[in-house]
């Protein structure tokens, strides 16, 4: 493990992605992307009392399947990181409470999942075999905690996003065949003054391009050295920024470059306005679509960049502006 | 249905497009601002009560009927209403009570159904 | 300019690359149901003054009943999808202030009936209360002061 430029840790022994496992809402399952997914949800309930309960079940059997599908015996995992959007992360300390596993909880927002695995693939690196890294959202319970209950009349603004229902684990190891995470660069926050908590994506496309700038100027790369560049969740707008903004830094990320919160939604059938967003949707479209891309060597490189904004319903109440954070890995076959 | 005779076409559609343009209003702040619905009601009912403790909203109500009155403006405009009368009948005291007694029904009303609905009924996600 | 110079360049980037509402089509949808839900109003209005009810007691009839309408609708997850379509036209009347009180008190159910129900029925309606009854409170103040000196203001 060695240090490169400013923010960027280069891998000797590259950690390997072994599995991952992806269950997804109801919502989710009517998308672009359904088919990818391991579990598809009939209701958001899953036959639990509340929204908050029925996320912990997910990113519960999210994690339980992703440790089955690796065979690897759950008692050789050593760490876990796992986390999500509730108050005090509890999907993710109530869900896998039961996992008899070093629990390592962890707040990066919607950039929870890269974190996770950035964090996963250095303990990897310098004491671990195999660890584990989850993040989870639903749609209901963060609706409840950041905006209005569920059935009030009112009118979503264009610029919003659709926080994804689902979760995504991964489980890291020493050691295989699958896709390796060969850097990561752990990202600054950035906050350009944006207030609009309906219009996350022009919020955190700074905080991306922040990331992405740094990426490439610390490994000396260029954007075409990637087969995809995918951030986590700026949504249509959010991708438009950060496309525009990089080509004005002199990177043209046009042919390769797409978003998670795009992809998982049908923008027009669907109704999500400005796309998905969320832990969970970085993390879903990942386990889901392009770990498959990769194993299947449909693409080789992919940087991913997840975005997280760093507020809560308090300070978007005080009137404050939104500091917001990106996380990229650069994952290699 | 002896109601059904004595229909005024004219009483309903002054009240038809008195009651919309009183929505276009809320359509306009909800589309050019950033103010959240509750922010919203809250300009509505204060605007009814001050245009009502003015005596201007009166006017409104003689004209379109329910068109001014079903209208959050005309929930305040029957707070400030109910106010003056108190203070009519019985002075000081009257002020406090005369606005609360004027749209008890109303606010009973919510009360009572909302905690109805939520004993029978669970939100469900939007799915389109 | 450059987008990055400075946080208001960037806000007015962000200004021209977001969408706006479709504001006329949304005006005339909260136009026609805003207006819909008024004439339900006056015809209930009209049925109770046939039954020779007072003008107060009518208002009230036509109040209940909007609301009952409105949490029944809640109840059924119908009201927001009326709301998703005329926005202002639901909102504004009646039936926007019933949608908000009983929508927070199902959001709550899960936390109990007493706490979360009870508790949480105001969080979005509360607001409508304190100021509606505090500005008529202040109403019937100056009225008071203006009646005792013998200037009428009404």
């Amino acid at each position: 493990m060695q240090k490169l430029g400013k923010q960027t840790i280069k891998f000797d022994n590259p950690p390997v992605i072994t599995e991952v496992a992806s269950i997804v809402g109801p919502k989710e399952a009517n998308g672009p992307l359904a088919k990818y997914f391991d579990q598809c949800l009939e209701d958001e309930f899953w036959g639990e009392k509340t929204w908050e309960k029925s996320e912990s079940k997910i990113i519960k059997e999210t994690v339980n399947m992703a440790i089955n599908k690796s065979g690897i015996p759950s008692n050789d995992i050593e760490y876990c990181f796992a986390g999500d959007l509730l108050n005090q992360c509890i999907s993710s300390s109530f869900g896998l409470r039961e996992l008899n596993v070093p629990f390592i909880g962890i707040f990066g927002a919607c950039s929870t999942f890269v974190e996770g695995l950035s964090l996963g693939a250095i303990f990897i690196e310098s004491c671990a075999k195999h660890v584990l890294c989850a993040a989870s959202s639903h749609f209901c319970s963060a609706e409840k905690q950041f905006r209005f209950p569920l059935e009030l009349g009112n009118q979503r603004p264009q610029t919003s996003q659709w926080t994804v229902t689902g979760s995504g684990a991964a489980v890291l190891s020493q050691n295989g065949d699958g896709p390796f995470i060969t850097h990561i660069t752990f990202g600054k926050i950035v906050d350009m003054g944006i207030k609009d908590a309906n219009n996350m994506g022009a919020a955190m496309a700074p905080a991306a391009l922040d990331t992405l700038i740094c990426h490439f100027k610390d490994t000396g790369r260029s954007p075409s050295y990637y087969d995809a560049i995918i951030t986590g969740d700026l949504g249509y707008i959010g991708k438009e920024i950060l496309t525009e903004l990089a080509l004005d830094k002199g990177y043209n990320i046009k042919s390769n470059y797409n978003d998670c919160g795009v992809m998982i939604f049908d923008k027009e059938k669907q109704d999500t306005h400005s796309g998905g967003s969320g832990c969970g949707c970085c993390a879903t479209v990942f386990s889901g679509y392009f770990f498959k891309q990769l194993n299947e060597k449909k693409i080789k490189r992919i940087l991913l960049i997840a975005t997280g904004a760093l507020m809560n319903s308090t300070s978007s109440q005080q009137g404050e502006s939104i500091p917001s954070i990106a996380h990229a890995i650069s994952i290699e076959m | 249905m002896d109601w059904l005779q004595n229909i005024n076409f004219i009483e309903l559609i002054k009240c038809f497009i008195t009651g919309g343009l009183i929505c276009v209003i809320g359509q306009i702040l909800i589309d050019k601002t950033k103010l959240t619905p509750a922010r919203i009601l809250v300009i509505f009912v204060t605007t009814g009560t001050i245009l009502g403790g003015l005596g201007i909203y009166k006017y409104l109500v003689d004209f379109a009927g329910a068109g001014a009155t079903v209208p959050l403006t005309g929930f305040g405009y029957n707070l400030a209403k109910g106010a003056i009368k108190g203070v009519q009948e019985y002075g000081l005291i009257g002020a406090f009570t005369g606005g609360v007694t004027a749209s008890a029904g109303g606010i009973s009303a919510a009360i009572f159904f909302g905690y109805i609905a939520s004993l029978i009924s669970k939100p469900k996600m939007k799915k389109e | 300019m450059k987008p990055l110079d400075s946080k208001k360049d960037y806000q007015d980037y962000v200004d021209k690359k977001s969408p706006n509402s479709p504001i006329l089509k949304n005006c005339f949808n909260a136009f026609w149901v805003g207006g819909l839900i008024c004439t339900i109003g006056q015809v209930i209005m009209n049925i109770a003054k046939s039954r020779g009810l007072s003008q107060d007691i009518c208002g009230t009839i036509v109040s209940i009943i909007l609301i009952a309408i409105s949490a029944f609708l809640t109840g059924l997850n119908i009201f927001n999808k009326i709301g998703k379509f005329a926005g202002a036209g639901s909102l504004i009347p009646i039936t926007g202030f019933a949608n908000s009180i009983v929508s927070p008190s199902m959001e709550y159910k899960s936390e109990g009936y007493v706490m979360g129900v009870g508790g949480k029925m105001f969080t979005v309606a509360g607001p409508v209360l304190v100021f509606g009854i505090s500005t008529s409170i202040i109403v019937g103040l100056i009225y008071l002061i203006f009646n005792t000196q013998n200037i009428t203001l009404v």
